[in-house]
């Protein structure tokens, strides 16, 4: 991370749980995350066919109250807040003036407050952002809970066998993207039916005092149904295979919501918001470079910033890359591209260490989930 | 974590293994580990004159791509044919079944210049990289 300072790492209330079970930690946004446990490989395949559990207590948990809180935020993003209904969840995305991300973020909706999670790499600039869009209002208030309130998720097949008898409400028929209040294991939680893998599942919002026990509890209960520990690595791989944008690779201040893939969540009927005339300008010009998924031939990993040519012409740079193995093994990876070259079946050369190898666009996402 | 015997190692975790006149290479349980799963070798050409201590291929693992570096110098004359379709032998046994490559030493000298197993187990335990 390049906002990572040497000796200011934070731990999460999970740390010595990760250490337990032999997870190798490395810095991520600021806090020492297991990036693995047993593999990243075994991990994801827990995820795809049983289950695994995450900690994501590094991601900034803030909570906003207030009469204003939908129009302020219905303001500075580009999806719709205030027509969210209570304990609906939606994936949104701050802009900046030139339609550029500030962060892609999920708000919750409770009835006498929000919810809001920003990744954990740009809370460093959001936490200020937030304040200042919110100053001089006395209908807005925020308070940042976050790395004291703790987050795990739980996802896979298996994932609501697991977590929805330890929970005091009917966790099974919460809604895809909606959100209730209760107990887990008997520790006040936000339950959510949100995750970052493309499987099913639940993110568990709980104080950081009662997260290792959870944590624990949730591992000995899915024990059985084969449920494992998952680290930062599986989860990026899962989310890559799903088609989700991660933060600073296919999303970036340079990097709007349409060139990355996210022009769905941009609701230009919405009144005035933060970079809406240039978003639309640039819907209307259509010319812009945008996030293309690709598949390469051959074995040899691409890595971000590689480059992405055509006829022989630089054309864009690689932003995420693996092997998939939900998509037969697949080289996969996804480049930031020119329009051009963003059609699927385009041909493709990708330049390894000064060698040109085949490759072409595939459609997003590279992996769908069957539902039951 | 003891070393297998009969191995010689370098620093930069590769091991060394010598019979007659040429040595097989490969990279040691701990650096295997590190890396995590492996999804891609790339080895020297059969044919191919290497130096010691010169950098003749990657092993790419999920996150990173890290340099491979060789303990002596020769002339490679096998590389392990099992790694193209399955790179993740190196995880499953790295002084075994993920051999990388083997060499026709050059000159006997330059083994003196590796770690036994037990300097090699120190450093290691250091957590040196």
């Amino acid at each position: 991370m390049s906002t990572f300072e040497a000796g200011s790492l934070r731990r999460t209330a999970l740390y010595d749980e990760h250490l337990a079970l032999g997870g190798r930690m490395v810095p991520f946004g600021g806090f020492e995350m297991p990036v693995r446990y047993a593999g990243i490989f075994k991990e994801h395949d827990a995820v795809r066919t049983r289950a695994g559990l995450f900690d994501l207590s590094h991601m900034a948990q803030y909570e906003l109250r207030g009469e204003g809180v939908a129009a302020w935020a219905d303001a500075l993003t580009v999806n719709n807040v205030a027509t969210m209904k209570p304990f609906q969840a939606r994936y949104n995305i701050f802009t900046n003036p030139r339609g550029g991300c500030h962060d892609d973020v999920i708000f919750y909706r409770l009835p006498d407050r929000w919810l809001l999670v920003v990744n954990a790499g740009n809370a460093g600039k959001m936490w200020p952002y937030l304040q200042d869009a919110a100053t001089g209002r006395d209908d807005v208030a925020l308070r940042s809970f976050h790395g004291s309130r703790a987050l795990i998720a739980v996802q896979g097949p298996r994932a609501v066998e697991i977590a929805a008898p330890l929970c005091d409400v009917d966790a099974a028929a919460i809604p895809y993207y909606f959100c209730a209040e209760g107990r887990v294991d008997g520790v006040p939680a936000l339950i959510a039916r949100t995750g970052y893998t493309g499987e099913d599942g639940f993110e568990l919002f709980v104080d950081g005092a009662d997260a290792s026990r959870l944590w624990r509890t949730l591992l000995e209960r899915g024990a059985a149904l084969g449920i494992e520990a998952a680290g930062l690595g599986a989860r990026d791989v899962l989310r890559l295979e799903a088609g989700m944008p991660l933060y600073g690779f296919e999303l970036s201040e340079e990097i709007s919501p349409l060139a990355g893939g996210q022009g769905w969540a941009v609701k230009s009927a919405k009144a005035e918001f933060v970079g809406k005339a240039a978003l639309e300008e640039q819907k209307r010009a259509d010319v812009y470079d945008r996030i293309a998924g690709i598949v390469l031939d051959g074995r040899v990993p691409a890595r971000a910033g590689y480059p992405v040519f055509a006829n022989g012409e630089r054309v864009g740079e690689i932003k995420s890359a693996s092997i998939a193995p939900s998509v037969g093994n697949k080289n996969v990876a996804t480049a930031l591209v020119r329009k051009s070259a963003s059609a699927v079946g385009t041909e493709l050369g990708v330049e390894i260490r000064g060698t040109i190898h085949g490759a072409r666009v595939a459609p997003l996402p590279f992996y769908k989930r069957e539902k039951s | 974590m003891a070393q297998p015997d009969g191995l010689l190692y370098s620093k930069e975790h590769e091991w060394l293994k010598i019979e007659g006149d040429v040595g097989t290479v490969g990279i040691t349980d701990y650096a295997q580990n590190s890396l995590g799963d492996i999804v891609y070798v790339e080895l020297p050409r059969v044919g191919q004159t290497i130096q010691q201590h010169g950098s003749i291929g990657v092993v790419e693992s999920v996150k990173a791509v890290s340099d491979l570096y060789t303990p002596v110098g020769g002339e490679v004359v096998e590389v392990n044919p099992a790694l193209e379709a399955d790179p993740a032998l190196v995880n499953r046994d790295a002084f075994g079944e993920g051999w990388l490559y083997k060499v026709k030493l050059a000159d006997a000298g330059e083994r003196d210049a590796l770690l036994d197993p037990q300097a090699y187990d120190a450093l290691v335990a250091e957590g040196a990289h």
